[in-house]
């Protein structure tokens, strides 16, 4: 299957308060208990409906779409 | 595979144009619905296109009133409660900047509840943008004047006996012409009220319902997740909520739009008509 979205998380500002796993649908993201910040567990699942974006409290989310990725990453 | 984030940063053209990022992470407890409410309304400029230095943010004292600190604009912080009278004086003066006032329940209706009442009688073209978070946050969770009737906070051991107010029946009967309901878990339909209320000439009130995670959770037994689904569950847009029956309304809340009227006139509109009707000419 084609991936719809990528996630990417932005561990320095993020305070692993769990919310964005609540609303994915997928379940992509996953708490590190440890560290106590987000990490993307199963990034195959990502739909791109940017929930967790929207919901980030702390501006640390970001999904891309995959021509989004490329444009970027080969810049 | 790693992008780094700054490298999104810088290019993407997005809201992140109105943030300081050198100031982030944020100072809010993990999981404050106030992060939600300066997303959206970052978005809701970005959306209108309005520059950077076109926009004042004016706050008081409180958990919500640190925004500024993370908005790249005009930003102005005030003392506890006098958000409202500060934005009066600048909003008269330079008529031509978006005012954005970012204030809490505490902030809003206890020590600047006077100050609210006039603005809205007035009629000034200010976009309040009220956090209701239940509670006192930053001094630690005492009583506010929103406290829901039962709940734990710090000065009511026993529960909160003191009836609280709703906030969009008071700001409509102070005289408020735009009044508007959103919660942090709606992330994108609270950028649209932001949107609506910025387009709006004249007083808007937006409260946005936003979980203090850390404070009025811990002390009423809730986690982030329930809190946040408090919000889905209880909240209810407003078409749906004027089908719905009386008592099936208790305990729960219309979200959206609550209130909109363009008849009267905007304050400052007003009042240099008046200045330039004194003096005989130009401004």
């Amino acid at each position: 299957m084609a991936v719809k979205g990528i996630v990417e998380v932005r561990e320095d500002w993020c305070k692993g308060c769990n919310i964005c796993a609540s609303v994915c649908p997928t379940k992509v993201l996953e708490l590190d208990k440890v560290r106590a910040v987000m990490t993307v567990a199963h990034p195959e699942k990502c739909i791109g409906c940017k929930q967790c974006e929207m919901i980030c409290p702390d501006f640390c989310i970001y999904v891309f779409t995959p021509e989004e990725y490329e444009e970027i990453a080969s810049a | 595979m790693n992008v780094p984030f700054e490298k999104v940063l810088e290019k993407k053209e997005s809201y992140f144009k109105y943030l300081r990022l050198d100031k982030l992470p944020t100072i809010w407890c993990p999981g404050c619905g106030i992060g939600q409410a300066l997303k959206a309304t970052c978005m809701a400029l970005y959306d209108l296109g309005i520059d950077n230095d076109q926009v004042a943010m004016v706050s008081g004292i409180g958990c919500s009133s640190r925004t500024p600190g993370y908005f790249d604009g005009f930003t102005l912080h005030t003392t506890h409660g006098r958000a409202l009278a500060f934005a009066t004086g600048l909003k008269l003066f330079k008529p031509e900047l978006t005012t954005i006032v970012f204030t809490g329940d505490g902030d809003c209706f206890a020590i600047g509840g006077n100050h609210f009442i006039h603005a809205a009688r007035r009629n000034i073209d200010v976009t309040v943008v009220m956090i209701n978070n239940w509670i006192y946050g930053m001094t630690h969770g005492q009583v506010s004047p929103t406290t829901p009737l039962g709940s734990q906070t710090t000065t009511t051991p026993g529960g909160n006996y003191e009836p609280n107010f709703d906030v969009a029946e008071l700001a409509k009967a102070a005289g408020a012409t735009y009044v508007a309901r959103g919660t942090a878990y709606h992330v994108t339909e609270l950028k649209k009220l932001i949107q609506d209320g910025i387009k709006h000439k004249g007083f808007s009130f937006i409260e946005v319902l936003s979980p203090c995670t850390i404070i009025y959770g811990r002390k009423n037994r809730m986690t982030f997740e329930e809190m946040y689904m408090w919000l889905k569950e209880n909240t209810i847009p407003v078409k749906a909520w004027e089908k719905l029956p009386e008592e099936k309304r208790a305990g729960k809340l219309p979200r959206g739009v609550l209130y909109h009227d363009d008849s009267r006139p905007e304050y400052t509109e007003v009042y240099w008509n008046r200045v330039k009707q004194l003096s005989g000419g130009e401004k």
